[in-house]
């Protein structure tokens, strides 16, 4: 009550001059202002640093490795046998298995994940999809190795009752349940990059006669194509990069084919199994890891600037 | 010869015939019309026959149920959850509000220009094109030709000519909005709604808007809501002033203007409230 007499404004407090009060105190907070702004930027170097840094790592260690095994060997070579006493170096073994389980798992993930999205996006209700958005989340978290063992132990054996010239290691059932693995994630990035084109162009679309389905395929999906492909790139490279699954139920086979049903190794599954144990470090066999390794990290550096490249030359701003 | 004479002459007794029924006939024919937004009461015992060909223009205060209304017309408000309806709007002697009305063939027929400019990210020529196209219409050169008289039709021809494979987010908000008229026009509808169409747009787009629907009149049913009363006063035939979601008072512009019924009507067009 007294402060509020002293002053000559009906305010209780008197703002300005607490103000003029505390910029004294500024000194202290002024320091903060120059400081944070470098300690953040050490902390967002890290990632910068360690990705320079790992690149480094393969690239030495690849190097050593072409200086006994050619590159153009490496990438022609369909045959792949580095404990032989004869050892082959191909990679082309590997890079089929990889990109097959790849095509199989996206066959599975694309369109599922595509049409939840737009189920959830364009036709379900606040309820529905309230309750379906945790519930997809949820099957992004289940860890790799139980999708492995389920595809390893359910899925094989439940194809095999109808289709009886599946191995029991195969690479068609991990492309399946990485497909599975992957849907909640294209389903939900889909599913944001339509949420977040503005309800008036559907509006408008609506209003001049157009259907739902028309407005969804015509309107809603070219505005949000770049995320949508987005999300399909991601999925891609998760299923490039993928081990777990496909070394527990596609097993260790070398083949260079493109039979389904057949036992094949990936890029990653290679890399688990050499590294296991059975490689003395600067043996040929050691290096191999890392010329895979460097295949690997280009397969998806491919993908992510063709990504980069498709959802800009296709983007339709609003 | 005899022949194209003959047909000459039927083609221009039907435009004889049409033209002297314009005058009175009604294109929307509100009866008892009460909607709810779940609990709320949004539009109480709306009785309303708006003629063909002329503009009518729905004033009101903010909240009064105007922009409710005009979305009733279309159907639009069905996008709402929770909406009920009850009574009838008769158009073209069907019941627009009864289940077995097709929305789609409604809104073929009656257009809308929204508040705000909402084009289609995507090129002028497409924004155009799309109505034909989800219609049905394919043919290149047709759509050219739609596209061309669409955009003239809407004054905007001149402005974008140059340029009708560039998004139409490029243009200025007036352009915008003209290019959604334009987009309305590309179907040839019957009606054209009108929702505030010009209150985000600077005097001098907003001027070219009401010239446009001035002229878009002679061959339209233009319903427009605007909170601007000179706007109203400029540009429309008849206008319906609403107030919490009841018609007040529904006449011609001038009557409403100089000559007001209702006490209510007079306090808000001479801005006493509102």
């Amino acid at each position: 009550m007294a402060k509020n007499s002293d002053s000559k404004t009906n305010n209780a407090v008197n703002v300005s001059e607490m103000i003029v009060q505390n910029k004294k105190k500024k000194s202290m907070s002024n320091l903060m202002e120059k400081l944070v702004p470098s300690f953040l930027f050490l902390l967002a170097s890290i990632t910068v640093l360690t990705t320079i840094g790992i690149l480094y790592t393969l690239l030495l260690e690849a190097i050593q490795f072409f200086k006994a095994v050619p590159i153009w060997e490496f990438f022609t070579t369909t045959e792949l046998k580095p404990l032989s006493q004869d050892p082959q170096f191909g990679v082309l073994p590997l890079i089929s298995g990889t990109l097959i389980s790849t095509v199989i798992a996206m066959i599975v993930a694309g369109p599922i994940g595509l049409m939840s999205a737009i189920y959830l996006s364009e036709y379900a209700s606040d309820k529905v999809r309230k309750v379906f958005k945790p519930l997809l989340e949820i099957l992004a978290g289940i860890p790799t190795i139980v999708y492995g063992f389920f595809a390893f132990t359910f899925v094989t054996p439940l194809i095999r009752t109808f289709w009886p010239e599946l191995g029991a290691t195969n690479i068609l059932s991990p492309g399946l349940v990485m497909g599975v693995m992957i849907i909640p994630m294209i389903a939900s990035l889909s599913e944001d990059a339509m949420n977040s084109v503005p309800n008036s162009i559907r509006e408008g679309s609506l209003a001049m006669g157009a259907t739902r389905l028309e407005t969804t395929f015509k309107v809603v999906i070219p505005a949000a194509f770049s995320g949508i492909i987005a999300s399909f790139v991601l999925g891609i490279s998760r299923a490039i990069g993928e081990t777990m699954i496909v070394t527990i139920a596609s097993g260790s086979s070398k083949n260079f084919t493109f039979d389904i049903t057949q036992s094949m190794q990936t890029m990653t599954a290679y890399i688990v199994e050499v590294s296991g144990g059975e490689a003395p470090a600067g043996s040929t066999i050691y290096y191999s890891l890392y010329a895979v390794a460097l295949t690997l990290f280009v397969f998806t550096l491919i993908m992510n600037l063709l990504a980069r490249y498709v959802s800009r030359k296709f983007r339709e701003e609003y | 010869m005899s022949m194209l004479m003959e047909r000459k002459m039927t083609v221009e007794n039907d435009k004889h015939v049409k033209k002297s029924s314009n005058s009175h006939r009604i294109v929307y024919d509100t009866k008892d019309l009460n909607l709810w937004y779940s609990n709320t009461h949004a539009l109480k015992d709306i009785n309303l026959a708006i003629n063909e060909k002329e503009v009518t223009a729905i004033i009101g205060p903010s909240g009064c149920g105007k922009s409710t209304y005009i979305k009733t017309l279309n159907r639009m408000v069905e996008l709402v959850p929770g909406v009920r309806t009850t009574g009838s709007i008769t158009y073209k002697n069907k019941n627009i509000l009864d289940k077995s009305f097709k929305v789609e063939d409604l809104r073929t027929q009656v257009g809308m220009v929204f508040q705000k400019a909402n084009p289609f990210p995507k090129s002028i020529y497409e924004n155009i094109a799309y109505g034909p196209k989800i219609h049905g219409i394919r043919n290149k050169k047709v759509l050219d030709e739609i596209v061309e008289t669409s955009l003239r039709g809407a004054y905007i021809w001149d402005e974008v000519k140059d340029r009708l494979n560039e998004n139409a987010y490029g243009l200025s908000g007036g352009q915008q909005q003209r290019l959604c008229i334009a987009r309305c026009l590309a179907i040839q509808p019957d009606v054209i709604l009108m929702d505030e169409p010009t209150s985000a747009l600077d005097p001098k787009s907003t001027l070219k808007i009401e010239e446009l629907a001035q002229e878009l009149k002679k061959d339209y049913s233009i319903i427009i809501v605007t909170h601007n009363m000179q706007q109203a006063a400029r540009i429309s035939d008849k206008t319906a002033f609403f107030l919490n979601g009841e018609v007040i008072e529904f006449d011609d512009t001038n009557t409403i203007f100089t000559n007001p019924a209702d006490n209510r009507t007079e306090d808000y067009i001479s801005g006493r409230f509102g």
